[in-house]
């Protein structure tokens, strides 16, 4: 497992066929999950706004699981320098900014029919927005400096500063207990939603994990291959 | 030490000596405190609703203005090369780079901060609570901001890079700054804020050198 990590060539062997096995079961897991989806009744209280909440929440999470595969790529190469570490940073890098901005999107529907507003600045929102920003600057910062390695080591340094930022981005909702709800599926006395949400709900992150791992993975795929087509161009440059 | 009081003693130097030190911040600072009465409307009942809040925002915004130049200078004319080759570790030149950074620009822009915040309309009885918290989060402020400057050395694009960087860093400060404030002029418990604030600030302060550091390290390799 770790030689697959370390080592490009077993990397590469491993995700020709791992990338597309994760594409198909995401595929597989989508379609389940939005069945399921459009199969749950509407919600007593949330009428059919509650379709939403599935592809929301799902994004949600994975906004903080990328940002924390983010920090540990970024800890394994600043760290151990393990090799493929800051091509696995720097290709996360976008698809959580992706994820975050499907959350905040998604979130925005969800609360005009909800709320009557589409956005409220709400400690969760906001620290999602932050975690935005925060993708936003660690995108900037990784186009702004030229020098490849530099520019991976001074984001993976900024990867670990923001790393802070994320237990307050996922506490923040009991620090300031406000107009969003709290936390109902991770509770100390289990999920408070019944099975025929909790179902679709599970699935959807399922497949949304699944995706980005395939994707991940084929974004690593082709930084490796930038990087032997620039060996080769400087080789034949002579 | 004694190492430490040079490093201090130079930077404190460097700020008055050039770039017009405090000046600047402040100069900015007013600039955009007289420009929200502009853009928000002048009645006083709104402007008093928001003005301790707006006094540290435009606070937050001031304390980037010299950090584009807090590495650079030293990184451009090679003192940076010196510094990290010198007996001293460069987590205590970053340090001391800092505590000038906000005993220079800080400071001042935390006595400022009340007036701005009474002129706007915010009553008087928050003017001590304004000058402490704006200290505290100052402090924040230098040592949060550092990382990005250190961060964005060698890039093409340093001062828009910085702000992008760090701005999001800056949301608790302002958050537990703002909320204390406010808290204590709506005569709720405002010392939590006060007490998260601090907590942040000291985070800074002992975190912020090793990373600042590492990336004065990473720009010099």
């Amino acid at each position: 497992m770790i030689a697959i990590l370390t080592n490009p060539q077993r990397f590469m062997a491993f995700s020709a066929w791992f990338a597309p096995l994760l594409g198909v079961i995401a595929a597989v897991l989508a379609a389940v999950g939005l069945w399921s989806d459009f199969a749950a009744p509407p919600d007593y209280q949330q009428g059919y706004t509650v379709h939403i909440m599935f592809i929301h929440v799902a994004a949600a999470w994975m906004s903080l699981f990328v940002y924390a595969c983010l920090g540990a790529a970024s800890f394994l190469g600043l760290v151990f320098r393990v090799a493929l570490a800051d091509a696995a940073a720097r290709a996360a890098a976008p698809l959580g900014a992706g994820f975050t901005l499907l959350a905040l999107v998604t979130g925005s529907f969800w609360g005009r029919p909800m709320w009557g507003t589409w956005w409220v600045w709400d400690a969760r929102l906001t620290s999602v927005l932050v975690l935005f920003l925060f993708y936003l600057g660690y995108l900037a910062l990784q186009a702004a400096i030229d020098d490849e390695q530099r520019s991976a080591r001074a984001c993976a340094i900024l990867a670990l500063v923001g790393l802070v930022n994320l237990p307050i981005v996922h506490f923040s909702v009991e620090w300031w207990n406000t107009l969003h709800q709290g936390a109902s599926v991770f509770r100390k006395d289990g999920p408070a939603m019944p099975p025929v949400y909790l179902v679709p709900l599970l699935t959807i992150a399922l497949a949304y994990m699944a995706a980005f791992g395939g994707l991940w993975l084929v974004r690593i795929r082709a930084e490796v291959w930038r990087r032997r087509a620039n060996v080769l161009a400087l080789r034949a440059a002579g | 030490m004694n190492g430490f009081g040079a490093l201090i003693r130079r930077e404190l130097a460097l700020s008055w000596g050039r770039g017009g030190g405090a000046m600047l911040a402040l100069a900015f600072y007013l600039a955009m405190a007289t420009l929200l009465p502009l853009a928000a409307g002048s009645e006083p009942a709104r402007l008093a609703a928001v003005a301790p809040g707006s006094a540290w925002l435009a606070l937050a915004v001031s304390s980037l203005l010299s950090l584009e130049r807090l590495f650079e200078r030293d990184y451009e004319d090679g003192a940076l090369d010196l510094l990290a080759l010198g007996p001293a570790p460069l987590e205590a030149a970053a340090f001391a780079k800092c505590l000038a950074q906000w005993i220079t620009t800080g400071a001042p822009l935390a006595l400022l901060a009340p007036v701005v915040a009474t002129a706007l309309g915010a009553p008087l009885k928050l003017a001590p609570l304004t000058v402490i918290t704006a200290l505290i989060g100052g402090l924040g402020f230098s040592f949060c901001g550092g990382i990005g400057a250190a961060l964005s050395l060698g890039s093409r694009r340093g001062g828009v890079l910085i702000a992008v960087i760090v701005l999001p860093l800056f949301a608790p400060p302002v958050i537990f700054g703002a909320g204390a404030i406010d808290a204590f002029g709506a005569g709720l418990d405002w010392k939590t804020g006060l007490m998260l604030l601090g907590a942040y600030s000291l985070t800074a302060l002992a975190l912020g050198p090793f990373a600042m550091a590492a990336a004065c390290r990473n720009a010099l390799s």
